[in-house]
């Protein structure tokens, strides 16, 4: 990485250097200049321009992409510039430093506010030690919530799981697996804002009335079985279920596709050993399928342990957290933007953190058994 | 030996029709929520409210089938007999299922003497199917219809079209940005040896399941002393900075796998660095940054909270402009359905082009928070 410009000996007086390299200078504080410029334009351009949609969209996406683009490469392009040892030392950064910034701007450093936050008072200026959390854990609609979200964990999380190893189980057996599994996955595509309409719609209720004929799903099959039809999502604590079907539906196919290649790594003779020695397919399952897959269920478990816990989308758009179904990060949201209570929300945040810390502690002894450096 | 071979078949057999039984059970019960969204956003506003969505199926259904006129010398007080069968006017007005299945009903009051007859029938594909509703929540315009009591309401549209194009550049460079700088900075972990590099991947690592929420609230405070609020460079910034932990450590786990002789014979070239990652590394690693790629994608395109705290009216993306319309227009299902699926197809067009590459992704991440 020898810079092939570099001066060979050193007799030559820096003023000599400086009217040698002048062009140089002047190219390196020049470009840099020019692609602040140009970015900074287009910056401008975007905020305050009333062109089309199309027209914004299409800048906007060029401008975005190629900015970042031409930033490596001006960074790059300048640190290169410098002589050989100090290549070495700021180039690294180069490649990580944005990274970091970004990481430290929008993660690392909000932890840290968030915390400071949650000791404020709704105005964010005065200190009140710990009031916020004493509301995070005593009020009754925080407590409620904490309940909602610990029958999401257990009976979400516990039915994704089982339902998505029995389908992976049964269509492995099957020549139509591809077809079932994308079925059963397609669900993940969908934004939950969209799933939410869906099963409203599922939920429909007309009311009461003459010659109604029920157009929601659900009610028809109940009102067509001799039931009366019902509101589905304003009585509680039945409404909470029916949530959380909405999220099964949604991640199902998840826990699925990871059991399934997760099966499909046990020994085709393990299993044939163990049908050779008599063992029934229930108990080969049990004795054989699921310990050599724990690592994966495990895997599974977590993830939609979290998923659930920070569940918002759903709530929001089906209920609004009304009834009886609201939850810890809808009331993050409703206590930040609704009461404008900013101290309030962050300690809800925290707690969110706290709950979340074994993984993250979890995740770093792996990351470190690994040993990838 | 043949016979036992000849049940134990005859058992797989029986044991696989229950097993695809099962499947296909399960499939319906995953697909039938969709396809009645899909259905009913292709129906007529006014058909939505009366019947179900599934009476475009071929059914048994009740279809009228002219009326009756009773002669004016008929004593409307007595018993009245029609085609043999007698009943008294309340019972008419009941309505009376003959015995060749007609149902007839006594229309208004007694001076009428007219009776409705209604017969119960297969209809096949009657459904009136339509446009319009895309039409309406496409361009935004005024929509009147009529509701299922005959009043004519007008309601305002909701521009899909603008959402649409919000959504897309919202996406396309916050699903980008994230990978070049994620693709970097893997790399420099990866090759580069420098102070502290242990310290900040086990930092990255960290932040992978660190939820968002914890973000919000001082970024929005950031964003309103940048202004940046409300613009795309606040989603494309946030959704960088949220994604970047996952993409760091996939992209890193990637690259890091790479074998050492490649590089080492490129750096005994004398390439540079930068040389090395945008010749041969970058190329290299599409795979894994295609996994990545729909993976945020996805997340972005779907992602609700961070466009309704960052995004919010100003620039209403696809899932907030159909929760917004939740919210406004609860029970339009002709506009929400068809909302719904503007928002839906291009993550499903993309889905089902690129499985695989989200399978994979989805495994490789499978740490996420």
């Amino acid at each position: 990485m020898q810079n092939p410009n570099e001066i060979p000996n050193g007799k030559t007086g820096p003023l000599t250097w400086i009217g040698a390299n002048l062009g140089r200078i002047l190219v390196s504080l020049i470009v840099p200049i020019l692609t602040f410029v140009i970015l900074w334009q287009g910056y401008i351009f975007l905020r305050d321009s009333d062109a089309p949609k199309l027209v914004i969209a299409t800048i906007a996406i060029i401008w975005g992409v190629g900015g970042v683009a031409l930033l490596f490469y001006v960074t790059n392009w300048l640190v290169e510039k410098l002589p050989g040892s100090w290549v070495r030392r700021i180039q690294p950064f180069v490649f990580v430093g944005p990274g970091l910034a970004l990481l430290g701007w929008f993660l690392a450093l909000p932890v840290l506010r968030t915390l400071y936050l949650s000791l404020l008072d709704e105005t964010s200026t005065k200190f009140v030690g710990l009031e916020n959390y004493k509301y995070a854990f005593t009020d009754r609609i925080m407590l409620e919530a904490f309940r909602n979200n610990l029958l999401w964990m257990i009976v979400g999380t516990s039915v994704c799981v089982v339902l998505g190893l029995l389908i992976a189980v049964l269509a492995d057996r099957t020549k139509y697996e591809s077809i079932y599994k994308s079925i059963i996955f397609l669900p993940m595509a969908i934004s939950f804002v969209g799933s939410g309409v869906i099963w409203k719609f599922v939920y429909a209720y007309k009311g009461e009335g003459v010659g109604i004929q029920e157009i929601g799903l659900l009610n028809a099959i109940v009102v067509a079985c001799g039931g009366q039809a019902q509101a589905w999502l304003l009585n509680p604590p039945w409404n909470n279920f029916l949530l959380i079907v909405i999220m099964v539906w949604m991640q199902t196919g998840y826990a699925m596709v990871l059991l399934s290649s997760a099966i499909k790594g046990i020994p085709a003779e393990l299993l044939e050993a163990a049908r050779v020695d008599g063992a029934s397919e229930v108990q080969a399952f049990f004795k054989i399928t699921i310990p050599y897959i724990q690592g994966t269920i495990i895997t599974v478990t977590t993830t939609i342990l979290i998923f659930s816990l920070k569940l918002f989308d759903i709530v929001r758009v089906m209920t609004g957290g009304n009834n009886g179904t609201n939850v810890i990060a809808n009331e993050f949201y409703i206590e930040r933007f609704t009461y404008n209570s900013p101290g309030r929300a962050s300690a809800i945040a925290i707690v969110l953190l706290i709950a979340v810390i074994p993984v993250m502690v979890y995740n770093l002894r792996q990351f470190r058994e690994r040993k990838a450096f | 030996m043949a016979a036992r071979t000849a049940s134990k078949s005859g058992q797989q057999r029986t044991s696989n029709i229950i097993v695809n039984g099962v499947l296909i059970l399960i499939c319906l019960l995953w697909t039938i929520p969709t396809i009645g969204v899909l259905v009913t956003s292709f129906r007529d506003s006014r058909d939505i409210f009366t019947t179900g969505w599934w009476t475009v199926l071929p059914h048994r259904g009740v279809v009228d089938a002219g009326e009756i006129k009773i002669a004016p010398d008929v004593d409307v007080n007595g018993p009245i007999t029609i085609d043999g069968v007698t009943h008294t006017f309340a019972e008419w007005r009941q309505g009376v299922t003959m015995p060749d299945k007609r149902i007839i009903t006594w229309y208004g009051n007694k001076r009428t003497r007219t009776l409705h007859v209604q017969e119960s029938k297969w209809i096949w594909f009657g459904a009136n199917l339509t446009l319009d509703n895309y039409k309406n929540v496409i361009t935004g315009q005024d929509i009147s219809y009529k509701d299922a009591e005959g009043n004519t309401i007008i309601r305002k549209g909701s521009n899909f079209s603008a959402a649409f194009l919000n959504s897309i550049a919202v996406t396309v460079p916050s699903t980008i940005i994230p990978i070049l700088i994620a693709a970097f900075a893997a790399y420099g972990f990866a090759w580069i040896n420098f102070p502290g590099r242990k310290f900040f991947f086990t930092l990255v690592v960290a932040l992978l399941v660190v939820p968002l929420q914890l973000a919000l609230v001082p970024i929005l405070q950031d964003y309103t002393v940048l202004g940046l609020n409300g613009t795309y460079m606040a989603m494309w910034l946030a959704h960088t900075g949220f994604g970047l932990p996952l993409a760091i450590y996939l992209l890193f786990n990637y690259i890091s796998t790479i074998p050492r002789d490649i590089l080492e014979s490129a750096f005994i070239d004398g390439a540079s660095n930068f040389t090395i990652f945008t010749q041969l590394i970058f190329p290299l690693s599409v795979p894994a940054l295609a996994s990545f790629a729909i993976f945020q994608f996805l997340w972005v395109w779907n992602d609700y909270l961070v466009a309704l705290v960052f995004l919010g009216d100003k620039n209403r993306v696809v899932t907030v402009a159909l929760a917004a319309m939740v919210g406004e227009k609860g029970a339009d299902w002709h506009l929400l359905t068809s909302g719904a699926f503007i928002s839906m197809v291009l993550p499903l067009v993309i889905f089902f082009a690129l499985q695989r590459y989200f399978v994979r992704g989805l495994m490789a991440g499978s740490v996420k928070g």
